[in-house]
């Protein structure tokens, strides 16, 4: 296919727009034709990923488009950086990536995106709809925008995002076409206890399956509950898009563009069906556990971001409880979730039992966890994932009870009835 | 069918065929140019100067930005083949090549060349596709 630009496409390749809109139209360009697109569609809305320090090359790529003059022309989210802005001292940076973290932050506000530092951008007021094409990048929120929102986003990653936000457009290619968003594999739950069925650890675990086994290909789940929670998809999503390449997921009966299975397989033949059972999914669970036994030496949730009812749950859970001693305890969130949760009151009792609150960044990407010659637990599917090699410590995952628990008591207890024993 | 070229280079190295997709991100240091997902079947292996062959991206879109940087540093691939196009892999390598000016070819491998390549291959890129040399 060849790829036709349109007057003011042009226009902005050959600088009329300025230099950083003419860069960005370039790179642009290289990508539409890689991909195979006809054309560049506008986009409402676009999330940078860019704003994590990663090394020279992204800070070098950022401060060229913002001295260049860039300025994102659709609204703009950030985010998660290396630094936590608003509280400095949980982050153990040395200078040069205080310095460094600062700057790539700065060079993106310059540009004109909205300092939200958050992951989870879908947890704001304002989320698209269904259909709306957006350039979304980090891999979390590409996949909830695509599956429970339905809008339209590609996998995009550092560097066009910035683009799309500068310019306005995208390759009409990948998920922002019907063609590429029916399913091809299909998930079938079989048997599952209600216990298990119910438990919001669930999620995490079916997602780190459904990455592992689907790779980059859109999976159809059969057998979730038709009033799955927000916090359990998002959950999905994201350890299916760190397990494996996973940018959108159909959840039969419960996301928008699968009201049923032949809907979600756009009327053809699935390539392949998997039928999920309890065994599958301990040996899944299990696979995100590189110790169970211990010390433990903290806990991390919120990877995605902590939403306002995960701060509900997590209130509720530790009343009446402490951290215990030594055991360090972080819930990762955005500004804006703190600040409404806080409003709800059940942010001091974390604080009071001993809980840190982290914005802006994320306890796997950026230096927080004091000790990490423990064992780390978490309810996050992607940090098990990646924390083992970001950070080279040792992870056990279970429910958020089960880190609870575990972070009260100060030894990994894990509650095994939900998994049948 | 023909190789397709997404970014147009040459390069000439010793193939390492990954068994998995490797998110470079969490998956590559740039600083040393090992492979540190300790869950990659090819974990603790160097890609400094290979021809990287690997099915598709994986996981982070924060792996443009560990491509770019590593090929700042001299520690990548000098080419990455892929079995199907990967925009993450691409434009690490588009935005080193617009700040640097070092080329790092990415090419999908028409599916009979791709099945040819394995690990300790010479392989170069060339202008209109991949010769494995032997």
């Amino acid at each position: 296919m060849t790829l036709v630009l349109t007057k003011r496409d042009r226009a902005m390749a050959s600088g009329a727009h300025g230099d950083a809109a003419a860069t960005a139209m370039r790179i642009l360009t290289r990508i539409a034709e890689a991909d195979g697109a006809a054309r560049l569609i506008d986009v409402t809305s676009a999330h940078i990923d860019s704003c994590l320090y990663h090394g020279e090359a992204g800070l070098d790529f950022a401060e060229r488009l913002a001295d260049a003059g860039g300025r994102v022309v659709v609204p703009t989210t950030l985010n998660v950086a290396s630094l936590d802005l608003l509280h400095p001292h949980l982050v153990h940076a040395d200078e040069r990536l205080v310095d460094r973290g600062r700057r790539l932050m700065a060079a993106y506000v310059a540009m004109g995106g909205t300092p939200t530092w958050t992951c989870a951008p879908y947890q704001s007021a304002h989320r698209p709809g269904l259909g709306e094409h957006v350039a979304w990048a980090e891999s979390n929120a590409i996949v909830f925008a695509n599956s429970v929102l339905g809008a339209r986003t590609n996998r995009y990653g550092d560097f066009i995002d910035i683009c799309a936000a500068l310019t306005g457009r995208v390759p009409e290619s990948g998920l922002h076409l019907d063609e590429h968003r029916r399913a091809r594999v299909v998930f079938r739950l079989v048997a599952i206890p209600e216990s298990l069925a119910t438990a919001e650890v669930l999620y995490p675990v079916l997602g780190h399956l459904i990455g592992r086994a689907a790779g980059t290909r859109v999976p159809a789940i059969v057998g979730l509950a038709p009033d799955a929670p927000e916090d359990g998809l998002k959950a999905l999503g994201a350890a299916a898009a760190s397990s494996g390449g996973v940018a959108m997921f159909h959840a039969v009966g419960r996301t928008p563009e699968a009201p049923t299975l032949q809907a979600a397989l756009g009327g053809r033949a699935a390539e392949r069906t998997i039928d999920v059972d309890l065994g599958v999914l301990r040996a899944a669970r299990d696979e995100l556990t590189t110790d169970a036994d211990g010390p433990l030496s903290a806990v991390s949730v919120g990877t995605p971001h902590f939403s306002v009812a995960e701060f509900r749950t997590l209130a509720a859970l530790i009343e009446g409880h402490t951290v215990a001693p030594g055991i360090e305890f972080y819930v990762n969130t955005s500004r804006e979730v703190l600040a409404e949760a806080a409003a709800e009151g059940t942010v001091h009792p974390l604080r009071a039992a001993g809980i840190e609150v982290v914005t802006d960044t994320c306890t796997y990407i950026t230096p927080i966890l004091r000790h990490t010659t423990g064992v780390v637990m978490t309810n996050s599917g992607k940090w098990a994932w990646y924390a083992p090699s970001n950070l080279g410590v040792a992870v056990a995952f279970g429910s958020l009870e089960d880190c609870v628990l575990s972070a009260t008591t100060g030894r990994i207890t894990r509650d095994e009835a939900v998994w049948g024993g | 069918m023909a190789d397709r070229m997404l970014l147009a280079g040459a390069a000439t190295g010793t193939a390492l065929v990954l068994d998995e997709p490797l998110s470079m991100w969490g998956g590559l240091d740039p600083e040393t140019g090992e492979i540190i997902d300790r869950r990659h079947p090819q974990s603790g292996v160097l890609a400094t100067g290979r021809v990287l062959v690997m099915p598709s991206g994986r996981g982070s879109s924060s792996s443009s930005s560990v491509l770019a940087e590593a090929i700042r540093l001299g520690t990548a691939p000098v080419a990455v083949v892929l079995a199907e196009p990967d925009d993450i892999v691409l434009l690490g390598a588009l935005v080193a090549e617009e700040l640097y000016g070092i080329t790092c070819p990415v090419v999908v491998a028409e599916p009979g060349t791709y099945s040819r390549l394995h690990t300790g291959l010479q392989v170069s890129i060339t202008l209109t596709g991949i010769e494995i040399r032997s």
